[in-house]
């Protein structure tokens, strides 16, 4: 069994993986990787189950001693990541040996890395995932954020992982400061009038200092209730755009409650959550209405690009031709 | 109660059956019988479901199931719905301290009901409250039955960060934050004991469907039992219900 050290554990540095489904019925939350996407690439990068537990980053990444011999992959934002002192690519697999330095600075695009180890963090699982939710001191190493000195088993002997896997250009997302982001409306639309949907979906939204793993708090157009701005505590899901009082905007994220009294006026869908995982304080966004047939043929989508990111990965091979060497995937006919 | 449940799109892959606008334990009871009837069906697609005062959150796989279809079915399940067992009746007693530092709108809520604060704590602590359910965060439980004679809206700006045990009272409902979290609840007191402990087995002190009941405590107290519970050697009251309530 291998391992990492952490040198220097960044801004807020957590173990993460696809998150603690099947328990917010007892008041647990879901936690997981803010960005799906990244994270699922870097597993498939580095031949893990997509939902291995891996570290995820935020703003200024850590520093790491590794202590296997094996295959690590890094995605998201751009924290300008270095092996033993040179720079390394993203989105592509890295073999690394005992003894290397990983290292990264602040992020120069997007917020949250993605850094998956061959075979896996091996750290226990709690009702049956290994994310951390640091508020409830749960789960991941230890219920909270990295720091100096902890040293993560890695599972490296099980894993799948090959050199120069990569993913198409394509499919590496552009990281911007000013996105639009699509909703479908709902559950509670009607708890407010036409007016205040129309300036939801026409107005540009700032992203407040109060944005972490839980929820962001924009500041923008007021929007105002027609029926009040309590309701009933219901569930609240990953993107729910909950309005308390005050009349701005939170997006509802990965750390969520599972449940609140504000209305919802409406819900990011699946496809663009990972959008608005990369962005933070002072970057803007709008949004844009989908009906629910659209969001789900979005989603439908959003998997297709990662069975064929996933089936790429599984079927290329390098091929070295005098002194060139050639990434070449086998496709059926 | 509505006549028949509405069904809500929360995103792409939720969506949320609302049974009615009201807390109540009949609106309550349907819920249930609604969770158990989709266990049993083991409808392909579902992934979990949250039970809450008065409906009830679906998370599923649109790749599996799209809503139009899930609606339908849901409807069918709703229109052959069956009675549920009987509920146990435990219950659980919450020592609390009152005001001051620990309940910073006890005042508040005295003076938005016209009364005073002693018998603010007076009414809170004489009753059984149903738990309705938990959420909000891990062991958090929201409990039915509190006197109208103290309902108070939530804060118009939630406060980011209340401490762990705070006792709160939000409109019509009262409830214990069992961990440090943001909230808009106005807060009457605080309680020593722990709702939630990741590394205790059970995790959760409270269950749907047992009774909560308050018990005001001095400052004394309050510092005796929160060293009994830093050593892990409180254990709370549970008595048993003599009587429907």
């Amino acid at each position: 069994m291998g391992s990492i050290k952490i040198i220097k554990p960044g801004l807020f540095t957590t173990v993460q993986d696809s998150g603690r489904m099947g328990f917010q019925r007892y008041g647990i939350p879901v936690a997981g990787a803010m960005d799906d996407f990244a994270f699922r690439v870097a597993n498939i990068l580095v031949g893990n189950n997509e939902n291995a537990a891996v570290l995820e980053a935020t703003f200024m990444g850590p520093s790491i001693e590794i202590g296997f011999d094996g295959f690590i992959a890094i995605t998201g934002a751009n924290m300008s990541p270095k092996l033993n002192e040179k720079s390394v690519h993203m989105w592509r697999s890295i073999e690394v040996h005992t003894g290397d330095q990983l290292t990264f600075s602040g992020s120069s695009e997007g917020l949250r890395s993605y850094i998956a180890f061959g075979g896996g963090l091996g750290v226990p699982e709690i009702m049956k995932s290994r994310s951390t939710y640091v508020r409830g001191s749960l789960g991941g190493f230890k219920g909270r954020k990295l720091m100096e000195g902890d040293e993560i088993p890695v599972d490296s002997s099980k894993s799948a992982a090959k050199p120069g896997r990569y993913i198409s250009p394509a499919y590496i997302p552009r990281y911007s400061k000013d996105n639009v982001v699509r909703v479908v409306l709902g559950p509670q639309d009607d708890h407010f009038s036409p007016e205040a949907i129309d300036t939801f979906l026409n107005s540009e939204y700032k992203i407040t200092s109060e944005a972490d793993r839980m929820g962001y708090r924009l500041d923008g157009p007021k929007l105002t209730h027609v029926k009040g701005p309590d309701i009933i505590s219901d569930g609240i899901v990953f993107g729910s755009v909950q309005v308390p009082g005050h009349g701005s905007p939170i997006v509802m994220m990965a750390d969520r409650q599972t449940t609140g009294g504000y209305t919802k006026i409406a819900t990011v869908i699946w496809a663009d959550l990972p959008i608005i995982a990369q962005m933070g304080p002072g970057d803007t966004v709008r949004f844009e209405k989908v009906s629910i047939e659209e969001s789900q043929e979005l989603l439908a989508n959003y998997e297709e690009v990662l069975k064929d990111i996933k089936y790429r990965v599984e079927n290329s091979y390098i091929v070295q031709e005098k002194d060139k060497i050639f990434n070449v995937t086998i496709k059926k006919l | 109660m509505y006549e028949k449940a509405k069904f809500l799109p929360a995103g792409d892959k939720s969506l949320i059956i609302e049974f009615g606008d009201s807390i109540s334990p009949e609106i309550n009871k349907k819920i249930r019988n609604m969770y158990i009837a989709m266990e049993k069906s083991g409808l392909d697609g579902i992934i979990e479901m949250v039970p809450t005062y008065r409906s009830l959150l679906v998370s599923y796989n649109p790749l599996k199931i799209k809503y139009k279809d899930l609606c339908s079915k849901l409807r069918e399940y709703e229109e052959n719905l069956g009675d549920s067992g009987s509920e146990p009746a435990k219950v659980v007693e919450i020592p609390t301290i009152y005001g001051g530092e620990y309940g910073p709108d006890l005042e508040f809520v005295a003076q938005h009901n016209n009364l005073s604060v002693d018998e603010v704590i007076e009414i809170h602590s004489s009753r059984n409250y149903l738990i309705y359910m938990l959420g909000f965060t891990p062991g958090f439980p929201y409990l039915g039955g509190m006197s109208e004679k103290i309902e108070t809206p939530r804060l118009k700006t939630p406060r980011t960060k209340i401490p762990g045990g705070s006792v709160g009272i939000a409109g019509k409902q009262t409830g214990i934050y069992p961990i440090d979290s943001p909230g808009g609840w106005q807060l009457i007191g605080r309680t020593p004991v722990k709702l939630y402990d990741p590394f205790a087995e059970p995790p959760v002190l409270l269950n749907a469907g047992d009774y909560v009941r308050f018990v005001p405590i001095d400052e004394k107290e309050y510092k005796s039992i929160l060293n009994q519970v830093e050593e892990n050697k409180y254990k709370v009251n549970i008595a048993l219900l003599d009587s429907e309530e």
